[in-house]
């Protein structure tokens, strides 16, 4: 596993190119773009203010950066630099930007959601989407970019429509049977779209792409429903995360419960693999030191070292004890994400935050359980295989694999605090994000599994 | 009367109190019957014997005490003391004779007094014993009766008590169950009266909303606008098409295009899971009917006329079987004959289990038994010890050989010669014997390999058989396993059930992926090597390794619905015997077992699989 050198980043904003070429990286109001291969920078934009938001064009010609605070959104071309794009949205103000996925298209949502603009960068016009509902996942595109489900809110009630987002024609106008909507998601074959209420109400509302309701399920009432939801890959199953703690699997037959996955504190099973990491003392590590070869200049020693231990079963996990009276509480299932090729489905108990279940959805049971020193920032699947990358907010990185679990540290001087971490979509590389620096760690050539695997004797 | 009792032994009378008072448990004779009156007559008479004694009889009235003697002893039965009388006036004379046999008689009767006396001490000893533990007794059992009492009574007052607390928890419950139905429509009236406020509020906002944006968008807001250098082509390079009635009926067209291939795809894959099934079923079918046929005759000579029809119809659904065009007509029309002959199958393959199970428990009951087995260890021991012995044998008659050839050799010799004349002969004689005796033995020796040979062969041909039994037992046992309940077949479902193929391809794909070089560092920017604190080899213990990469398998064969059908026949068709063993593991129920199985081969391919160390 090797490291990049380390650049500089603001407010998180890092991201692949969907072709895998290129690297955005915004620094205050400058937008950086390097070549992922070479890391070499390949255009350098310079917007009005600080950039809040980026996001590429599905093609990866345009980047859109959007500063919510002047209300403006700036569109820069890779292919021609001297190419300029800037929408104003004026006193109406910006809360987000997206574009659509032709890439031609860009969907801003004024303030207050009394709106959505769609400009379009083929053609002057320009065509409003009134009445969006103000919620957390209030736009979906299908997979084949062919169609966009917006919730909306009109007098009191919630409704979905479905546009064609070649000509942005209304296709399906459809009120959902929801107390108040959170959440919409198409399923990744785009027929199936999920729909979910609130975390006052458990309710979740599957509809056919022509508007019908396909199924409603509720686990239960009068409690805190749902908090998270995750299609599979394969569009075989949703999972439901709630805040009882509890993933429920709906099937795609059916539409009904096959399984669901508690999120106990104590791991009985000895059939299990509980990770732990522990920590280290570096004197003990001195004699591993000698791998990798010490890099001219390196900076100051890490203060501890960490390594996963088998916990021998039955565990008992840290939990939080949730503060119930306020909003929010730290409960349920936040975090929920199925490997790429939906065997493996990765959970976070957020009164458990220090440890990510691993479900094998096959036989539909708990494979493995990573308890981490500290709380889990976020995780990601590698988009080409079941690996699993952890950040918790330190200057380490997790992997996990069905083959096993392993803890790198970030080199660098200073402590780099991993916060959020982005795959790269062969899989080779990710970026780690800090708060105000990201580096990018390649991994898997076919020299480092075998040093690692002699590394792996040496230690045994 | 009490000067009567003057006659008394004075060791008796002393001891006479406590014997009297017993008197009616002795055993009764006639004459300690006797010597009772004697007994009782002497109670008063206790003190001053001696004296009185000594004052019975004087010098002078000896007359007088004789006479008073014989009257006592004829009272009593003795005999008179007296001679008898020839004459009524001569004078009676003391017979000296029958005073001696009186005092004999006395006598003996004492001894006899004091020996039953002695009984009676006893007798009265073991009784007193005996009140003492009963008395013991007694009161040991008043005791415990006393405290059982005191315990029932405890128990009552806890039970009471804790009738008490049952219903105070009653009442609890009941007011709990209150207090929460209470609580539900509390939460209910207030989510209504939330529900109601946030539609006012909404409205409210919404009015707002309406205002504001009125007052945003009337404005002719100079400055929403979009800036832009020169405008890009369409990404499909078409250019925009007018909205009209006809791009919504192609907009639908197309929708309903898309619902429709996706449920064809379903459909489709559906059909394909059917076939997969079918086709587990037809050779389970088959391998049920293989299994049952050898059974066939057996079962028919003994037993009855049920399963005899029940077999038959096996030979028709044989005949049937082979007509496979049945398995493509729809289910509808074949499910129930299938199902019909499958549960037939099923009940008979159940029954010949069980018989089969019947079988084992008893040949392990008479395994044990058997005592003309001989162990295998013990042949071995056996055999090892008889080799042994042929050697020693062998190099005994070499030796011997050796030296026959010496002296033969060294006959020449004129010291050898003398002494050939000497001994040779007798020891020619001698060895020849031996050797004789020896050839013997040898041929007792082969003999005695060659049965113990021939029993272990015997016993390897018995453990094959008893191997081959077993095996079939476990194999119906297997396949015990393997119902087809709709539970079981409702979630396998959801992964469909053949998967080999899928798997290979995936297997396929992987490799792919390692073969393709993942990051080339190519004229790069500083990169630099991590210190990897790399404490990775959390791997589990290799126990743990296996069991993860049978997982690994046994997950790599979920089949992913985005595999066409294409992607599957060639591997289908290059059958191989992994392929065959998936074909095995994708019954559904019987996975378990045959991961196991397969793990084995897919060790192999998953050493380059391996991606994180």
């Amino acid at each position: 596993m090797n490291f990049s050198e380390v650049f500089k980043l603001s407010g998180l904003l890092c991201k692949f190119s969907p072709d895998g070429k290129y690297l955005a990286s915004c620094v205050q109001y400058r937008l950086v773009v390097r070549d992922v291969n070479t890391l070499q920078i390949v255009q350098l934009y310079t917007c009005l203010d600080q950039i809040q938001h980026i996001e590429w064009s599905a093609d990866s010609l345009f980047i859109l950066c959007a500063m919510y605070k002047r209300g403006l959104v700036q569109v820069w071309s890779l292919e021609q630099p001297e190419w300029h794009c800037k929408i104003d949205e004026g006193s109406a103000g910006l809360v987000a930007s997206c574009w659509s996925p032709d890439g031609r298209h860009i969907l801003n949502t004024t303030e207050f959601h009394l709106r959505i603009t769609v400009w379009s960068l083929c053609t002057k016009s320009v065509s409003y989407i009134k009445y969006p509902k103000a919620c957390l996942q209030g736009t979906t595109f299908t997979r084949d970019g062919r169609y966009m489900a917006l919730a909306e809110r009109r007098d009191c009630k919630d409704y979905v429509s479905i546009f064609v987002c070649s000509d942005w024609q209304l296709l399906r106008h459809f009120d959902t049977d929801t107390q108040d909507l959170t959440g919409i998601e198409w399923a990744p074959n785009g027929c199936v779209l999920a729909v979910w209420d609130s975390c006052l109400e458990y309710k979740v509302l599957l509809y056919s792409l022509d508007g019908r309701l396909l199924s409603a399920y509720s686990a239960y009432e009068w409690s805190l429903g749902i908090k998270s939801v995750a299609w599979s890959p394969s569009s075989q199953f949703l999972a439901v995360g709630s805040y009882d703690g509890k993933v429920r699997i709906l099937n795609h037959v059916t539409w009904k419960m096959i399984t669901e996955f508690e999120h106990p504190a104590a791991i009985n099973n000895p059939k299990i693999v509980v990770y732990k990491e522990a920590e280290k003392s570096p004197q003990l590590g001195l004699g591993c030191l000698s791998f990798p070869p010490p890099r001219a200049g390196a900076g100051p020693l890490p203060t501890s070292e960490s390594k996963y231990e088998i916990a021998s079963v039955p565990v008992s996990l840290q939990t939080l004890k949730p503060v119930t009276d306020r909003a929010n509480p730290k409960i349920g299932i936040g975090m929920l994400a199925f490997s790429p090729d939906s065997y493996f489905l990765a959970t976070r108990n957020d009164n458990v935050p220090s440890a990510v279940w691993v479900w094998d959805i096959q036989k539909l049971r708990l494979f493995a359980v990573l308890e981490q020193l500290s709380p889990v920032r976020a995780f990601q699947w590698d988009p080409q295989q079941p690996r699993l990358a952890i950040c918790t907010g330190g200057s380490r990185v997790y992997l996990w694999s069905p083959a096993g679990c392993l803890s790198v540290q970030v080199p660098g001087e200073g402590d780099f605090a991993v916060l959020s971490l982005c795959w790269h979509l062969s899989g080779d590389s990710m970026a780690l994000l800090s708060k105000d620096h990201f580096c990018l760690c390649f991994l898997e050539t076919e020299a480092a599994v075998g040093t690692a695997c002699r590394q792996l004797g040496g230690h045994t | 009367m009490g000067d009567w009792m003057t006659v008394t032994d004075p060791g008796l009378s002393s001891e006479s109190k406590t014997i009297s008072q017993h008197t009616s448990e002795t055993k009764m004779s006639p004459s300690s019957l006797y010597s009772q009156q004697v007994l009782c007559s002497s109670i008063p008479l206790s003190k001053n014997v001696h004296s009185f004694f000594s004052a019975f009889c004087t010098e002078d009235n000896i007359e007088q005490s004789i006479s008073y003697l014989d009257q006592e002893l004829t009272t009593f039965g003795f005999p008179s003391l007296y001679e008898e009388s020839k004459g009524k006036e001569t004078k009676r004379e003391l017979n000296i004779v029958a005073v001696l046999n009186c005092m004999n008689e006395l006598l003996v009767l004492q001894r006899k007094n004091l020996l039953a006396q002695e009984n009676v001490e006893t007798q009265n000893l073991k009784l007193g014993s005996d009140m003492d533990h009963l008395q013991s007794c007694y009161s040991k059992l008043k005791e415990q009766l006393e405290t059982s009492r005191r315990e029932m009574i405890g128990l009552q007052e806890r039970d009471r008590q804790l009738q008490c607390k049952n219903r105070n928890l009653h009442q609890l419950l009941k007011n709990e169950k209150d207090e929460v139905q209470k609580l539900q429509n509390i939460i209910a009236s207030r989510a209504t009266q939330y529900n109601h406020d946030m539609k006012r509020k909404e409205r409210e906002y919404n009015k707002l909303k309406e205002r504001l944006h009125q007052l945003v968008m009337n404005k002719k807001d100079k400055k929403i606008a979009m800036d832009i250098l020169n405008y890009v082509g369409r990404a499909d390079g078409k250019r925009g098409s007018w909205r009209t009635g006809k791009t919504e009926a192609r907009n639908e067209d197309e929708m309903y295009k898309i619902l429709l291939n996706d449920y064809e795809y379903r459909q489709k894959q559906i059909l394909m899971e059917n076939a997969e099934l079918k086709k587990v079923l037809q050779q389970m079918k088959k391998e049920m009917i293989s299994l049952l046929s050898p059974q066939k005759k057996k079962p028919r000579e003994r037993v009855d006329d049920s399963t005899g029809t029940v077999i038959s119809d096996v030979e028709e659904d044989a005949g049937e079987l082979s007509r496979e065009s049945m398995w493509d007509l729809s289910c509808e029309t074949v499910r129930e004959q299938l199902t019909n002959s499958i549960r037939k199958q099923w009940r008979i393959l159940k029954s010949h289990v069980e018989k089969l199970d019947n079988q084992v428990s008893k040949v392990h009951l008479e395994g044990f038994n058997d005592e003309d087995v001989i162990s295998r260890q013990d042949h071995e021991q056996e055999t090892e010890k008889l080799e042994l012995e042929i050697q020693q044998c062998k190099e005994m008659i070499k030796t011997q050989q050796q030296l026959l050839q010496q002296l033969a050799t060294a006959c020449d010799d004129d010291t050898t010669s003398l002494l050939r004349d000497c001994y040779l002969l007798e020891e020619k004689e001698r060895l020849k014997e031996e050797w004789s005796l020896f050839k013997e033995q040898k041929k007792n020796f082969e003999r005695e390999r060659r049965s113990f040979t021939e029993a272990a062969i015997r016993l390897g041909l018995e453990r094959k058989a008893f191997e081959e039994e077993r095996a079939s037992w476990l194999k119906q046992q297997f396949l015990n396993m393997t119902t087809f309940d709709h539970q079981n077949s409702e979630n396998v479902k959801l992964f469909s059930a053949f998967s080999g193929s899928s798997d290979q391809d995936n297997l396929t794909v992987h490799s792919r992926q390692l073969q393709k070089k993942p990051h080339s560092m190519s004229n790069g920017s500083p990169v630099c090597m991590s210190k990897l604190t790399k404490s990775l080899p959390a791997s589990p213990s290799t126990s743990d390794f296996c069991q993860t990469r049978s997982c690994v398998s046994e997950h790599s064969s979920i089949n992913v619905l985005n595999i066409t059908p294409e992607d599957i026949k060639p591997n289908q068709v290059g059958g191989e015997c992994t392929n065959q063993k998936w074909s095995v593991a994708s019954r559904p129920g019987s996975q378990e077992g045959c991961y196991s199985g397969c793990s084995l081969t897919y060790t192999n391919s998953h050493v380059e699989k391996d991606d994180l160390p």
